[in-house]
């Protein structure tokens, strides 16, 4: 069923987005707002990367975003993203990149949804960056889901590499994102 | 490698507070000039059929922008279910006195006290409540309270201006803080920026998140502000702009000002159907 079927014609234009700008933490600092499961929970695992600009040098003016599902594929109606408990999974982080452009999270492995090959939302924002960017890190292992993937399989293995993470020996996640450049990371609309 | 290679290998990141100044410092008419520019070029794009966004992401006069935006278009995915939904908030998120950026400190801040409000809606005009609401903004004298602003601007010991809050039932909030001051950012020689708030909004759908500033009417900075001129029409810029409203004035109080803010989308081609989750 369409949007338009169920609502109608849109009635409002968007406000429009602007850039984080270079004071945000201030703003939307909050305690352990990276820790989406607590890390010393079972399953707890580190997702990490560093976010690079168009010449290869770390941007550590970057704030990331991640939304995902539990590890069962549910996804989380739980409130507490902002106060952490301690043991409930939320699904929702925010990290901020630190002086070498490296922004880190505690979380779990997305499980599969409908089927589909799991992922995190995944958002950036930065100083210099005039708006959002809307991302997706993929878990590398299931390869079956990942080559149904509607968007993984639209582009070349470059563009695809960008959006699959790649397991450590210890089992977390490793992932850069990469703002401009050869290695630029396929960002997405909706 | 030499000392010189060296601070700029890859592995160096370089010292935040040494990347706020532009390399090239131009003068604010060169700004103008390559501001219009860049607007005309993607008014001929959209001309063409093109889909350019609101905001610009290639937008040189914003210097830092240079090699901090895409060069590829974005993918049009059709949202996967994690994407048509967002992290649950609640009104025990945050306390009542959190959306008073007047009462954080022992003295009142220096400034005009003014209130904000307004409603978050989605872009069918219904109400969105239970969202978080954050925003960050500079003092009075136009000053945030950050170790990387320079601006010799007094700081106020009685203002932060971090606030936030979550709507109610009809997808209002409602701030009380002090009229933030233009500020001064090395983008460009003389570079001021109007006076803003940010604002941060989850939406119900993650497509739906949106970080913006609003702004102040009738601000004189707006045609020389490379960052408000990075969405590329006047009539999408107006409408981050609030208006000042003489009935949430408070007498001897406070200046209302309103402003509402509306998620886009999402343009999907479907929705799953509600309680699966």
């Amino acid at each position: 069923m369409s949007a338009n079927e169920t609502l109608g014609e849109k009635t409002l234009e968007p406000s429009p987005g602007q850039t984080i700008g270079p004071f945000y933490a201030f703003g939307l600092e909050y305690p352990k707002m990276h820790e989406v499961a607590f890390p010393h929970s079972p399953g707890a695992i580190v997702l990490g990367g560093i976010v690079y600009d168009g010449a290869g040098a770390p941007i550590p003016d970057a704030c990331v975003e991640i939304w995902g599902a539990d590890a069962d594929g549910t996804i989380s109606r739980a409130r507490g993203s902002r106060r952490r408990d301690d043991h409930t999974f939320t699904g929702f982080g925010r990290a901020f990149t630190n002086d070498e452009g490296r922004y880190e999270f505690w979380t779990r492995n997305p499980g599969a949804a409908d089927g589909k090959a799991p992922f995190f939302a995944t958002l950036v924002f930065a100083r210099g960056l005039p708006n959002k960017l809307h991302t997706r890190i993929y878990l590398p292992e299931d390869e079956a889901r990942l080559a149904a993937d509607p968007l993984l399989s639209s582009l070349t293995e470059d563009e695809r590499a960008t959006l699959i993470a790649q397991r450590t020996p210890e089992g977390y996640l490793e992932h850069d994102i990469h703002l401009q450049g050869e290695r630029e990371t396929v960002f997405i609309a909706f | 490698m030499s000392l010189a290679e060296q601070a700029h290998s890859p592995q160096t990141a370089a010292a935040p507070e040494s990347l706020l100044a532009s390399p090239d410092m131009p003068s604010q008419r060169e700004i103008n000039a390559e501001i219009a520019e860049v607007q005309a070029a993607a008014a001929a794009r959209a001309a063409r059929g093109e889909a350019v966004p609101f905001t610009l992401y290639d937008f040189a006069p914003y210097r830092s922008s240079v090699l901090r935006h895409p060069t590829k278009n974005p993918r049009l995915v059709d949202p996967e279910s994690i994407e048509l939904w967002s992290p649950a908030y609640g009104q025990r998120d945050v306390a009542a006195i959190e959306a008073d950026l007047t009462l954080q400190h022992s003295g009142e801040p220096l400034g005009e006290r003014i209130t904000v409000t307004g409603r978050v809606l989605d872009s069918w005009g219904r109400p969105l409540r239970n969202q978080l609401v954050e925003i960050w903004q500079a003092n009075s004298a136009g000053r945030y309270i950050h170790q990387r602003d320079q601006h010799p601007a007094p700081l106020d010991p009685n203002f932060t201006g971090a606030g936030r809050t979550v709507t109610n039932d009809d997808g209002e909030y409602f701030f009380t803080t002090i009229k933030p001051g233009p500020y001064p950012w090395k983008n460009h020689v003389n570079a001021w920026r109007p006076a803003h708030i940010h604002f941060s909004v989850f939406g119900s759908a993650f497509t739906q998140r949106i970080i913006t500033q609003m702004y102040f009417p009738g601000d004189p900075l707006f045609a020389l502000d490379p960052i408000y001129q990075s969405i590329r029409q006047q009539k999408d810029r107006d409408r981050l702009v609030s208006t000042y409203d003489h009935d949430l004035t408070v007498p001897e109080f406070s200046m209302g000002y309103r402003w509402d803010i509306v998620v886009d989308g999402p343009d999907a081609t479907w929705f799953e159907s509600e309680g699966k989750h």
